[in-house]
């Protein structure tokens, strides 16, 4: 159901969601953005294009490492987001809190800002 | 008909058969001896005697079938005593005819026949109950070839006291052929003898000396008859009878056969009584956690029963538990135990005591000698709960090589049923502490419907309709109104992130904070700034809660709101028949734990008219799918919205659960969900 994947490029960790995400497949969510900060990655970015439905649990992952990214300078971006999980993030004003971006080369962009 | 009242019949047929049989016989006499010539034959006599027979037996039959419980040392004591009581009047009889012996009064054919006819009337009362007693042990764990083979010996004994009819005498072929007949029928129905197998020692005794009496009867009954026949005065020879000659050896054979048979199983049926306990420990060891027994009183029917079936002298049993090890020991002394530890020699059974034991064991190395100065042989067992070893049973004998192959099963069926036992008793624990979390979940769901409120707000200025289902047992929606000051009123829907028990403890702490602010008559967006610093410090930090807050003021038909994240409201304005969905920007609370949260808090304020319906939800009901898949969707909500509106407010929560449930089919819907309608109405106007 849920297909996570990660790899790294030019000095940026690409974490690849395909599925859904609800209450029992965040944790592997969870678990790839805590792996992305114990290997000390800073710039990451999340391919969403392939997410098809995201619970409130899964949209709590991304709210619970909000602070320790700031802290640790850690940039996330997210891209690829389709129309449906888009309007959760906007109903939610996650969107205010992340960086979103329509493309992988925009995302990418999105660091040198 | 009762069998009483059959009972009673065939008592009362029986009476009256032997009444005429006796009446007919002397009436026949009388003609005899007269020379009266009549036109009456022995028909009648022979009639009334069949009759006698058929109603005894039929009474017997149904005394001895009713009662059930008999057992077989029963059911000899009956032959016994019927035997008894019947000899004992022919004794009396006997009597008689010595004391009076010489004179007239015993050489008249009529006093002759009277008694002759009471001994025949005796002699067919012991017979056939004996009969029936015989064909009840006969048939015990009977097959259905049994069955129809005594089906057809009964045929052939009633057809012998049809042939008796013909008045064929002994010695004349037809005689001797329905005779061997009956015999050949007897010799294959008398060895079946399973019950035999089922007394024990002291039971055996007592059968063999009762059936032995019964055999001494039926001898002393064959010698009263031939003595009445040899006076050639009576009437009716009941030794011309191929119905009783067959009788005779029938009962005699059985009498005779038991007798040897068990004799023959006196000596075995020590062992059989040992099986028998050996299967009804069993029996108990299966049974001692059904019954609600504990682990340690399993162990102890496990060593008795081992100790018992292997005839050991002492015994120990060792199982490793949470706490430390559990021994229980039966015969030994402590430092016996220690010292017969130190005297083993073989390598498995070292194995087994260290409890070490991995794989499966050849049987014959579970039993060894030992070196000891009182203990001579040892079985040591494992004791195995899904596939790990968890203890030992040890049995020692003070002879040496005590304990064979044989033993060893029945201890291993022994161990094997002790340790099902315990998995058993490790399972009805745990589905106890599930039924346990199941009562506590109960608990739960009615101190959270508690929660919600019960009356709803009907009053001049709003009446309000809501609805709210959790996925599982308790939930974390959440929709309360309060009426803070006269006509103001704080309206709030809420939505826990996730579900199930975390999310129905927040949802209660939202209630407190909801209560407790909305009292303030504070506006919607320092509601949810200070909503959100109370639940900054109470969430955890992956959680968060959506909600929109309203402040409805019935007296200038004003609405305000703060939305914190949830879904957008609803709302219909009917002046314009027009369905929007509510727009301001906000944040979930508990997201940002910051005052940088107040950056994103907005509010709006609009008026209304009467008429106007607000529609709250939860994303339960727009994230609800399809069997394809789809979602519900804020379209669909609007629609559906759009279509109702205009009702009453009980009826537009009705028909927008109905297109939802009709949109979804047969799917669950997997989330939280709840629907909260609020309806304008114009004091003012009206």
């Amino acid at each position: 159901m849920t297909d996570i994947s990660t790899e790294n490029t030019d000095g940026i960790h690409f974490i690849t969601v395909n599925g859904e995400i609800d209450a029992g497949s965040s944790i592997y969510l969870d678990n790839a953005l805590k792996q992305a900060m114990d290997n000390g990655e800073k710039k990451i970015i999340a391919d969403l294009s392939g997410l098809d439905y995201i619970s409130s649990a899964g949209l709590g992952v991304f709210i619970s490492h909000l602070d320790e990214f700031k802290l640790k300078n850690i940039e996330l971006t997210l891209f690829g987001i389709n129309e449906t999980v888009k309007q959760v993030f906007d109903i939610l004003g996650l969107e205010k809190l992340l960086t979103i971006e329509k493309t992988k080369e925009e995302a990418i962009k999105s660091f040198d800002e | 008909m009762s069998d009483k009242v059959k009972i009673r019949l065939s008592f009362l047929g029986a009476i009256i058969c032997w009444l005429l049989f006796t009446g007919s016989s002397i009436y026949l006499l009388l003609v005899q001896s007269y020379d009266m010539k009549v036109d009456f034959s022995n028909f009648f006599p022979q009639l009334c005697f069949t009759g006698f027979v058929l109603t005894t037996f039929a009474y017997y039959r149904y005394i001895i079938t009713k009662a059930d419980s008999l057992n077989f040392t029963d059911l000899l004591w009956k032959v016994f005593i019927t035997g008894l009581i019947t000899t004992l009047i022919s004794l009396a009889i006997q009597l008689f005819f010595s004391i009076f012996a010489s004179t007239t009064l015993v050489e008249s054919p009529l006093t002759i026949n009277f008694f002759y006819n009471i001994l025949v009337g005796l002699v067919v009362i012991y017979m056939v109950s004996t009969l029936v007693v015989w064909k009840r042990l006969i048939l015990y764990q009977k097959s259905k070839n049994l069955l129809k083979l005594w089906g057809f010996f009964e045929i052939a004994l009633m057809a012998s006291l049809l042939f008796d009819f013909w008045g064929i005498q002994f010695g004349e072929p037809y005689f001797q052929l329905s005779l061997v007949i009956l015999a050949l029928f007897s010799i294959i129905l008398v060895f079946n003898l399973k019950w035999v197998a089922y007394l024990n020692f002291k039971q055996k005794w007592k059968g063999i000396l009762f059936i032995l009496l019964s055999g001494i009867y039926l001898y002393h009954f064959l010698l009263k008859l031939s003595w009445f026949v040899a006076t050639d005065m009576v009437i009716m020879n009941l030794l011309d009878r191929v119905f009783i000659l067959g009788l005779f050896a029938f009962l005699f054979l059985y009498a005779v056969i038991s007798i040897l048979v068990t004799l023959f199983n006196l000596p075995t049926s020590s062992v059989f009584e040992q099986k028998l306990k050996e299967a009804l420990d069993f029996q108990k060891l299966s049974q001692s956690i059904p019954r609600g027994e504990t682990k340690d009183q399993t162990y102890e029917i496990l060593l008795e029963s081992s100790m018992s079936a292997v005839f050991a002298d002492a015994a120990w049993l060792e199982v490793k538990e949470e706490g430390g090890t559990n021994q229980i020991i039966r015969n030994l002394k402590d430092e016996e135990v220690n010292e017969i530890k130190s005297a083993i020699k073989g390598e498995t059974i070292k194995a087994i005591l260290r409890l070490e034991l991995k794989n499966e064991v050849n049987p014959g190395k579970l039993t060894d000698d030992l070196k000891h100065s009182q203990f001579k042989s040892i079985i040591a067992l494992p004791i195995m709960v899904q596939n790990k070893q968890v203890g030992f049973i040890v049995l020692l004998n003070e002879v040496s090589e005590a304990f064979n192959r044989e033993m060893v099963n029945i201890i291993t069926t022994f161990v094997n049923q002790a340790s099902v036992s315990l998995e058993n008793l490790s399972l009805i624990q745990e589905s106890i502490e599930n039924e346990r979390y199941k009562e506590q979940l109960k608990i739960a769901k009615n101190v959270q419907k508690s929660l919600l409120p019960k009356a709803l707000v009907n009053n001049d200025h709003l009446t309000v309709a809501a609805f709210s289902m959790a996925a599982d047992e308790v939930g974390g929606d959440y929709y309360d109104i309060l009426e803070y000051r006269e006509n103001r009123f704080g309206l709030i829907i809420g939505d826990v992130s996730g579900k199930g028990t975390s999310a129905a403890f927040q949802m209660a702490q939202m209630k407190g904070i909801f209560h407790s602010l909305a009292n303030q008559g504070i506006s919607p967006s320092e509601f949810n700034k200070k909503a959100n610093i109370a639940l900054s410090q109470c969430l955890e930090r992956s959680s968060f809660i959506t909600s929109t807050y309203f402040d409805i003021n019935t007296e200038e038909n004003i609405l305000t709101f703060s939305r914190a994240g949830h879904c957008p409201s609803l709302f219909y304005c009917k002046n314009e028949n027009t369905v929007d969905y509510l727009k301001c920007d906000g944040m979930g609370l508990g997201m940002v734990r910051n005052s940088s949260y107040e950056d994103y808090v907005h509010s709006n304020t609009m008026s209304y008219h009467a008429g106007d319906t607000l529609l709250l939800y939860t994303d339960g009901i727009t994230e609800a799918k399809n069997q394809d898949g789809e979602q519900f969707g804020s379209d669909r909500l609007k629609d559906s919205f759009t279509t109702h509106a205009s009702k009453a407010p009980d009826q537009v929560k009705e028909g927008i659960k109905n297109d939802l449930s009709q949109f979804i089919g047969e799917m669950i819907i997997d989330d939280d969900y709840t629907l909260v309608v609020v309806q304008f109405k114009d004091k003012k106007n009206d």
